[in-house]
């Protein structure tokens, strides 16, 4: 729930000791470049991965076995969709994500603002069904959902993987703007009010323009977590495949480098996006 | 409709499509999964509601072994995560300058790469013949026998690696909101370094750390995907067993009694937890 807020962490305050110089040095000494150093392994041991991904994506490996470095080629790359069963699940994932982030937008914004503006009855009940909707282990959800198919004797497949996930990411898309509400100011809606505007416009050109923000970076995270999601999804998938769930079950036979070269692909699109959302917020509030 | 009453109404209204969605396959689902954890039956001749609690004794003699390791390998991957991340928090949020932001990227970039996959990329770096125990062994600098895959610590590690940034980023927002001017005021006041840290520094970071703790200790504990990539028959964590029982032997009413306790564990102990702090604060410093 995390992933999407730092980037629009607040602009570093200036240290207070950062107006007496002596003391900052005081201050800085030894700690500072221990600490710096630590950082930096921890940010390199975290990227690792990462690199292992992009690099063998180019390895010329010769059976599906790819776990020794065996030259650079880019043979993948050119057959990047050789797999049609790799491509359809790609696919799928892509597709389930807009859907559920759409659907997502939809039903939490509206949460998100009744939690925000309104002290009404039912308001502590609805926290607790959001906290537990977040702190309940995700194999829970996902059992849970199961369960209930299993019960009704739906059969599992794509639009049960929709549903799923759509009942885990209403509730981020609202807890982030209701988060946003926080600056909301309500006055303005009233100015508009005495000014005649109606409902509809009122909604349209004062409160949506306020929120929208919220409901933008509420969105890309449930669009991040719906195309990353494993537990909850192969729980309710039953045979229909996504990008994740394929990846699982090559693991065991090896993982050929078509799927590094689209965990690429998915990682290249998701840093462009996130920078280009804090490039744009940063705009906006300048 | 006069006014008044439209603008009573107006929550409810709003709540009202989401609230049904999450009514129906959140809060059902769990009666539902209760309800199935008492049926009796099997998949050919299904399954009927016999009440049968017994499912729950047999299954928690048989698989308390995997309960018990689930919650020691995630106690474990917690307190690691706070030694590994406290320290990150800490330097970005006091030496990290104008670049905040950008170390603040650094470290959630793993997770724009998918997490079957981060883990897979583990499972490629610790191969017993990969690029690193393959290397170390032709230089002769580590037996021919020697592993990580398929061991305790193997498992740990992923899973430290994996939730970590859930643990420095909650740190971190409560290191970054503290005022400064208290830094100050303790050495003014002839505090050194060690007490500025453990008197005023370390306290009021302690809300952080625990919002990093209800984010890192549920999903380790439960987590499944570490344990079957990088772990062996010695590994097997609760998780496990309650896919393996749903997915593949379709035993559910005994996966469905051991997700319900667990569940039960989980959700009862992070209620407990968050009422001793305060919910609204930790809903608040997890979500930045």
């Amino acid at each position: 729930m995390t992933t999407l807020a730092p980037p629009a962490a607040p602009e570093a305050r200036p240290v207070a000791g950062e107006r007496a110089p002596s003391r900052r040095h005081r201050l800085r000494q030894p700690r500072g470049h221990l600490g710096h150093v630590w950082t930096w392994i921890v940010i390199l041991w975290l990227c690792l991965p990462i690199f292992v991904m992009i690099a063998f994506g180019f390895n010329n490996t010769k059976g599906r076995l790819n776990f020794q470095w065996q030259g650079f080629t880019l043979r993948y790359w050119g057959q990047l969709f050789a797999i049609p069963d790799l491509t359809g699940a790609l696919i799928n994932s892509v597709t389930i994500a807009l859907i559920v982030t759409g659907l997502s937008i939809l039903l939490g914004t509206p949460i998100g603002m009744a939690l925000g503006k309104y002290r009404f009855r039912g308001k502590a009940l609805t926290d607790v069904v959001l906290f537990a909707n977040v702190a309940a282990p995700e194999i829970a959800l996902g059992a849970a959902v199961l369960s209930l198919f299993i019960t009704l004797g739906i059969p599992r497949g794509y639009v049960t993987i929709v549903i799923a996930q759509v009942m885990f990411d209403i509730v981020y898309v609202a807890i982030t703007v209701r988060a946003r509400m926080a600056s909301f100011d309500r006055s303005l809606e009233e100015a508009a009010r005495d000014l005649g505007a109606g409902a509809w416009t009122t909604f349209r050109l004062v409160t949506l323009p306020q929120i929208l923000p919220g409901v933008v970076a509420g969105g890309l995270l449930a669009f991040a977590l719906s195309i990353d999601d494993f537990v909850i999804t192969q729980f309710n998938a039953g045979q229909t495949l996504t990008f994740p769930l394929w990846v699982w079950g090559a693991t065991r036979l090896g993982v050929p480098p078509q799927v590094n070269d689209m965990g690429t692909i998915i990682f290249a699109g998701g840093v462009l996006l996130a920078v280009l959302s804090v490039l744009i917020g940063r705009r906006r509030s300048a | 409709m006069t006014l008044r009453m439209r603008a009573r109404l107006a929550p409810y209204l709003l709540i009202l499509p989401g609230g049904l969605w999450l009514a129906i396959f959140f809060v059902i689902p769990i009666i539902a999964l209760l309800a199935l954890s008492l049926d009796t039956g099997n998949l050919i001749n299904g399954f009927r509601e016999t009440f049968h609690v017994a499912t729950y004794v047999n299954q928690l003699s048989q698989y308390h072994t995997q309960f018990i390791r689930s919650f020691v390998y995630g106690t474990i991957a917690t307190a690691a995560m706070i030694a590994i991340g406290y320290p990150v928090a800490y330097w970005i949020a006091f030496h990290g300058g104008t670049r905040k932001s950008a170390y603040l990227f650094l470290l959630i970039l793993p997770f724009f790469v998918t997490f079957v996959l981060r883990t897979v990329s583990w499972q490629f770096l610790l191969a017993d013949q990969g690029i690193v125990l393959g290397t170390l062994k032709n230089w002769g600098l580590l037996p021919q026998g020697f592993r990580v895959l398929s061991t305790n610590f193997a498992v740990i590690a992923g899973l430290t690696y994996n939730f970590l940034p859930y643990m420095v980023l909650p740190i971190y927002v409560a290191l970054e909101r503290m005022d400064k001017g208290l830094l100050e005021a303790a050495s003014d006041l002839y505090a050194n370094r060690r007490e500025v840290f453990r008197r005023v520094v370390l306290p009021l970071s302690i809300p952080g750390v625990f919002a990093g703790i209800l984010l890192t200790f549920v999903p380790a504990v439960s987590d499944y995907v570490n344990a079957e990539i990088l772990g062996g028959v010695n590994q097997v964590m609760i998780g496990n067993i309650i896919e393996n029982q749903y997915l593949v032997n379709n035993n559910y009413p005994q996966a469905a009694a051991l997700s319900f306790v667990l569940m039960a564990a989980l959700l009862i102990g992070v209620f407990i937890y968050a009422r001793a702090l305060g919910t609204e604060d930790i809903l608040s410093v997890s979500s930045g």
